[in-house]
């Protein structure tokens, strides 16, 4: 219990639960994206159109009752008439002697599709027979959705703050602080410190990482195709590689104007380019290649593959290996350029 | 026995345009059990030669032993047996006093209970409470007691009581000596006099990076040749003070702004005397006063200047 190691990390994490922004940042933000962008792309119920039928055309209504996408009600005719003016019914059908009559608002789409419609159900009874048949397959699969696109993007995004905000800041805080000198001045290993770290930020992530995906599969019903352990082992990574990152930013850095710079700096063209709200193809081929090699991109495209696709992990060698060399290169850079005092 | 710290003709130039000598050529022995101080005005380089004495900062050129060993070959060892506080540490501000101390402690392979560290530095009142609510002194009582944890042969502490109110530095200054008569080693730096004079067994006054003088305070003030001090202003126009040289046990004379500072070895021989001087050349006092004399009367002699001097260049107390 009182390894300097446990004592560090408890240390940290006291630090992070007793900080109620920290805990916002983390946990709040992410969840609080999903719920504004999951409801402003979620899908609308097939919408009714209404349709009146005059009383002494009343046959007609029952006909009409077995489109599901109707809703019919019969009324004396000058009523029909009256509801279509004022919004109530989006149609006006009526038979005559040789065929129907519409009452309908040219200018309004749902009054026209109306019209058709119930053009072509009556037809239809009447024995009009369609050349060809039309098959309508309707998007409406999990995983095909925007919300399903977003969470893996907002899963990648989170952990890039994460790692920046909870390793590279905090570490040149405590360094501003002369905390970093004082710790240095006594026996401690750097390695423990650098560790605790590191492993308080892994920590940190477990909740972050649960939050969005519970809170994204019961409230949008977004699921995963692919092996969880796969999935696990990616955010392990993703989180490692920007635990890593954040601590290359630290590097150096003696202020927090310094800091907070760099890593805007580094994460802003990520928000944009890197898919976390709209694909990465939609950009020109031209630009393509070095979007591929910024660190996010390959994290959120194999979370993507595996949650909507269920890729494999043998399938990402392109991603694990970028995401790979981006951990232990600046780990590397890192560990070698940090200053303490 | 050997020296808690040995340092030979200590260097440390800063790289700049122009370079900044901060220590130029520090020599100095502190034996084992002793409370040793650097005493010099702000900027004399003492927060830099603490460092270097603490491993913090390389020195440019020159010796040093700390506990019989050198940096950079015996680090890990030196810092285990060594217990620091710096000038300014903002520890962990959501940390509660016990967390901090514990934490500390964790570092060193052998040292004293965390509970006992927080009682050497009276804190118990203030165990569960978050350092963000602790005032200035019991940040500083918890800086010593993260000092203290490991239970170190060498103590160093670097400015323990600047910027705290005399309430708190009073406070500080007991438990200061408390260690000392412990036997512990301590090194300490400050800008205070009555700091130097009330702790220290050694005092070791630095000014522009050079020791300029070191023994006991006792031994330091009796070295003005008086250990009083007789302060006083005259009215009217301008006087030289040099003839006051040969009144009785009178050693020292000097001026400061239109005052007249006398060292002088038995006040109640020289006073009457000065007295009558003065009657004689018909001079009236606006301002007259005998105090012992301080290290700062020494500091003044050496530097011509004073210890503690606010931005303004004047004296603070």
């Amino acid at each position: 219990m009182n390894h300097p190691l446990y004592q560090l990390i408890l240390a940290r994490v006291r630090e992070f639960t007793r900080e109620p922004e920290a805990m916002f940042w983390t946990y709040g933000f992410p969840l609080a994206m999903a719920i504004a962008l999951g409801i402003a792309f979620r899908e609308r119920p097939v919408e009714r159109v209404s349709v009146d039928v005059a009383q002494e055309s009343a046959e007609i209504a029952m006909h009409l009752r077995e489109i599901k996408s109707l809703k019919v009600e019969v009324h004396p005719s000058q009523e029909c008439l009256e509801r279509l003016r004022t919004g109530k019914t989006d149609v006006v059908v009526n038979e005559t002697n040789n065929g129907y009559t519409f009452h309908y608002d040219q200018a309004k789409p749902t009054s026209v599709l109306a019209r058709n419609a119930v053009n072509d159900a009556l037809q239809r009874y009447a024995g009009r027979a369609d050349p060809k048949v039309a098959t309508d397959v309707i998007l409406k699969e999990p995983g095909g959705r925007y919300i399903d696109f977003l969470v893996p993007g907002l899963l990648g995004m989170s952990l890039m703050g994460g790692g920046m905000w909870g390793v590279g800041f905090v570490t040149v805080d405590m360094r501003i602080r002369k905390l970093l000198k004082r710790f240095l001045a006594t026996p401690m290993k750097r390695s423990h410190f650098l560790i605790a770290v590191m492993v308080s930020r892994m920590l940190f992530m477990v909740p972050e990482v649960l939050l969005l995906l519970i809170f994204a599969r019961l409230v949008f019903g977004v699921v995963i195709y692919g092996n969880l352990l796969a999935l696990v082992a990616l955010i392990l990574l993703g989180a490692l590689m920007f635990s890593g990152i954040g601590l290359l930013m630290a590097t150096r850095a003696q202020t927090l104007e310094t800091i907070s710079g760099l890593m805007n700096l580094f994460m802003l063209p990520m928000w944009i380019t890197s898919g976390i709200f709209f694909s990465v193809d939609r950009f020109p081929d031209a630009v393509q290649p070095y979007l591929r090699i910024l660190p996010l991109t390959p994290l959120i495209d194999a979370i993507r593959s595996v949650m909507l696709e269920g890729a494999t992990l043998s399938s990402l060698g392109w991603e694990l290996g970028s995401m790979l060399i981006w951990s232990v290169v600046s780990f590397a850079v890192a560990l070698k350029f940090f200053r303490w005092g | 026995m050997t020296p808690a710290i040995r340092c030979v003709d200590l260097h440390k130039t800063y790289p700049g345009k122009p370079p900044v000598e901060a220590v130029r050529g520090l020599n100095l022995e502190v034996q084992q059990g002793e409370c040793f101080g650097l005493l010099g005005p702000n900027g004399a380089g003492k927060t830099t030669s603490m460092e270097i004495i603490e491993g913090l900062l390389p020195a440019t050129r020159g010796e040093l032993e700390v506990l019989g060993k050198r940096w950079g070959t015996d680090d890990h060892e030196i810092r285990q047996r060594m217990g620091i506080s710096l000038q300014e540490t903002k520890l962990s501000e959501k940390l509660s006093v016990i967390e901090t101390i514990t934490l500390f402690r964790s570092f060193y392979r052998r040292g004293i209970d965390p509970q006992a560290a927080m009682r050497q530095v009276e804190l118990e009142p203030k165990e569960k409470a978050r350092i963000k609510s602790l005032s200035g002194g019991q940040k500083q009582r918890l800086a010593v007691a993260c000092a203290l944890v490991g239970d170190p042969d060498l103590l160093c502490l670097d400015e323990p009581t600047t910027g705290l109110d005399p309430q708190s530095r009073r406070q500080l200054w007991e438990i200061i000596s408390a260690l000392r008569h412990r036997g512990k080693t301590i090194l300490l730096t400050t800008h205070y006099m009555e700091e130097a004079e009330r702790l220290c067994d050694r005092v070791a006054i630095v000014d522009q990076g050079k020791v300029i003088a070191l023994g006991s305070p006792n031994q330091l003030i009796a070295g003005l040749g008086g250990e009083h001090i007789i302060e006083f202003s005259l009215e009217g126009e301008p006087f030289d003070p040099a003839h006051l040289s040969n009144l009785p046990t009178v050693t020292h004379v000097g001026t400061d702004n239109g005052q007249f500072n006398l060292s002088v070895g038995e006040p109640h021989k020289a006073l009457p005397a000065l007295l009558a001087r003065l009657a004689e050349s018909q001079r009236n006092l606006s301002k007259l006063a005998i105090r012992h004399a301080s290290l700062d009367d020494v500091f003044v002699k050496l530097a011509g200047r004073h210890l503690e001097e606010t931005s303004e260049g004047t004296p603070k107390s």
